[in-house]
């Protein structure tokens, strides 16, 4: 602050704060929602303050779902998302950590086809070759499998790149020393790079975690069972389910518990999480 | 950039670059070669024959009215988002930025959302204006505003505008702040010494210093509103009512797999793929210059 100026800083908490109440004001109406019985929900207008069902309802939509037929109880498609979020986040930090390695420390035939093979990768989101990424999946008999959720998300050139810029700062030295020593390429990967890395391992596990239990499109498209079935896309597809009495109460919950774990990640790994937005965008 | 010392080993880089590669193979060029492959061919409906029918799927795109009304409206949709999402964003992080009382907790608060996905972010705010139970809904009827975005295209585009400026405020509200923290004190302090007051300081010396990460955000969120909004679409209006939000990303995924048109469907992919590969170059000219600078 260079001058004081006592209404232009109350103004400036006036806004910030209305700006917070407006981002967290549908996260609330869906809090009240889940805690409510589904009389209450359907008469307009809803209640403003929490009721008394909070414990019923989350206990019936995690140990039965929704309650219509075919619906899936959301411990298990929390299962499913938490294999998902954690298969795509640790899947992509170990391959693009032996690759960026690969790329940095040797020097062999086609190093920079496979360097720009990679790069590319950079620039087409999933959602843009959507039906014949389908169509490959599907040929290789990868619908309705965790393999299929996952492996086809791993391959991204962000994590690779992090790694490559990181590895790059490391001093020379380093290696030098090793090699004088006598430890062979992966004895210098284990003992030195790897314990190196965990700052950017760390933060781009919170990123592709997100990104990983985030996934709708995906998930959507290659499964059919239920027991595959994500909590993301269960929550969007009962909100579509046209019904006679919609249970805005459960679904509510069900929406709270698919966005409560990545929130918790973010609030409590802030420092890694604002890192690793900050470094893979580069 | 190169290391100067490296290791000598014949296989070893092979086998460490063999996982990323194989998937790279097979799920991202196999996939995006048929794409290709498939936008010059007309499959029939069982799919069994395929005929080449070189550039007649995309010409038959670009005699398509509906074509150019997805592509207008998603011009409008990210023009749109990419406005009110950086004003907004911009606002709260000068303002967060000049009060030095609260300014982390504030920041906490405002990261969150990054963390929601876009269906369930779409399904809070169609909960919020649903036309029969929704709040906000219920508030505008009493001023006498009709709102159902279920039957009313502009309203319906409307509302997933909201939901998606939403999902990315915390995004820009980040770069923002770093932006604005990264700004030397002392030039603001030279500017109050000569008698700028806050908002000449913010005109002449802030909002120019930031336009690097304006600029930066600015890519970033037209890449978000032409792709990463598709969960917000699905999850609140599903291209309805009547096309009014069918944006191109949508579309995609509409013909190709509910009207089972590969062939259509894939000289869009064409297309957009076309358009992520100039706005990522753009990008990374710009980030280079930044570097530089």
């Amino acid at each position: 602050m260079v001058e004081n100026r006592p209404f232009l800083t109350a103004f400036s908490h006036f806004v910030v704060l209305l700006g917070l109440v407006i981002v967290a004001f549908p996260v609330w109406m869906t809090f009240v929602a889940s805690t409510h019985d589904q009389q209450t929900m359907l008469q307009s207008p809803i209640p403003l303050l929490p009721g008394s069902q909070l414990v019923e309802n989350y206990t019936r939509v995690i140990t039965e779902g929704y309650g219509k037929v075919g619906s899936v109880p959301v411990w298990q498609t929390l299962t499913n998302s938490m294999i998902m979020a954690l298969g795509i986040a640790i899947g992509k930090i170990a391959i693009s950590i032996i690759a960026a390695f690969a790329i940095v420390y040797f020097r062999f035939p086609l190093r920079m086809t496979f360097f720009w093979a990679i790069f590319v990768t950079l620039m087409l989101p999933v959602e843009v070759r959507i039906v014949p990424t389908y169509g490959v999946v599907a040929n290789l008999g990868m619908l309705d499998s965790y393999s299929g959720l996952i492996i086809p998300l791993i391959a991204s050139a962000t994590a690779t790149f992090l790694f490559r810029q990181f590895f790059l700062s490391v001093p020379d030295e380093l290696t030098e020393a090793a090699r004088v020593d006598g430890a062979s390429p992966m004895r210098f990967f284990w003992d030195i790079l790897l314990p190196m890395s965990r700052t950017s391992i760390a933060a781009l596990f919170v990123i592709q975690f997100i990104y990983g239990w985030n996934q709708y499109l995906w998930p959507l498209l290659i499964t059919t069972k239920e027991s595959f079935y994500t909590v993301v896309m269960t929550v969007s597809r009962q909100a579509n389910v046209v019904d006679s009495v919609p249970s805005w109460n459960l679904l509510m919950a069900m929406a709270m518990l698919a966005m409560l774990p990545p929130v918790l990640v973010v609030v409590f790994m802030q420092r890694q999480f604002v890192r690793g937005l900050v470094e893979t965008e580069k | 950039m190169e290391k100067r010392v490296t290791f000598n080993e014949r296989w070893l880089p092979y086998l460490l670059v063999a996982p990323q590669i194989v998937i790279t193979l097979v799920f991202f060029f196999w996939p995006s070669g048929q794409a290709i492959y498939q936008s010059v061919l007309i499959e029939d409906a069982f799919g069994g024959n395929s005929k080449f029918v070189f550039l007649d799927n995309f010409i038959h795109l670009f005699n398509d009215p509906g074509y150019y009304d997805s592509a207008r409206l998603t011009l409008v949709f990210s023009a749109l988002v990419a406005t009110l999402g950086l004003g907004v964003s911009l606002l709260l992080a000068v303002m967060a930025d000049r009060v030095i009382r609260g300014a982390t907790a504030y920041k906490t608060f405002l990261v969150w959302p990054y963390a929601v996905a876009p269906a369930v972010a779409g399904v809070l705010w169609g909960f919020l204006f649903n036309p029969s139970v929704g709040i906000v809904a219920w508030v505008l009827q009493g001023v006498g505003i009709e709102f159902n975005y279920v039957t009313n295209g502009n309203q319906a585009l409307m509302l997933v505008v909201i939901a998606a400026v939403w999902s990315q405020i915390s995004y820009n509200f980040l770069f923002f702040l770093a932006g604005l923290q990264s700004i030397p004190k002392s030039l603001i302090e030279a500017a109050a010494i000569d008698g700028a007051g806050p908002s000449r300081r913010f005109w002449d010396i802030i909002f120019p210093l930031l336009s690097p990460t304006g600029f930066f955000l600015l890519v970033v969120n037209i890449i978000y509103a032409f792709f990463g909004t598709f969960g917000i679409v699905d999850a609140l209006t599903k291209g309805g009512p009547a096309k009014s939000t069918e944006i191109l990303i949508f579309k995609v995924y509409n013909d190709g797999f509910r009207g089972q048109d590969l062939g259509g469907s894939s000289a869009q992919s064409v297309i957009l793929m076309i358009v992520v590969i100039l706005l990522t170059v753009v990008q990374f000219r710009f980030i280079e210059r930044r570097v530089h600078y």
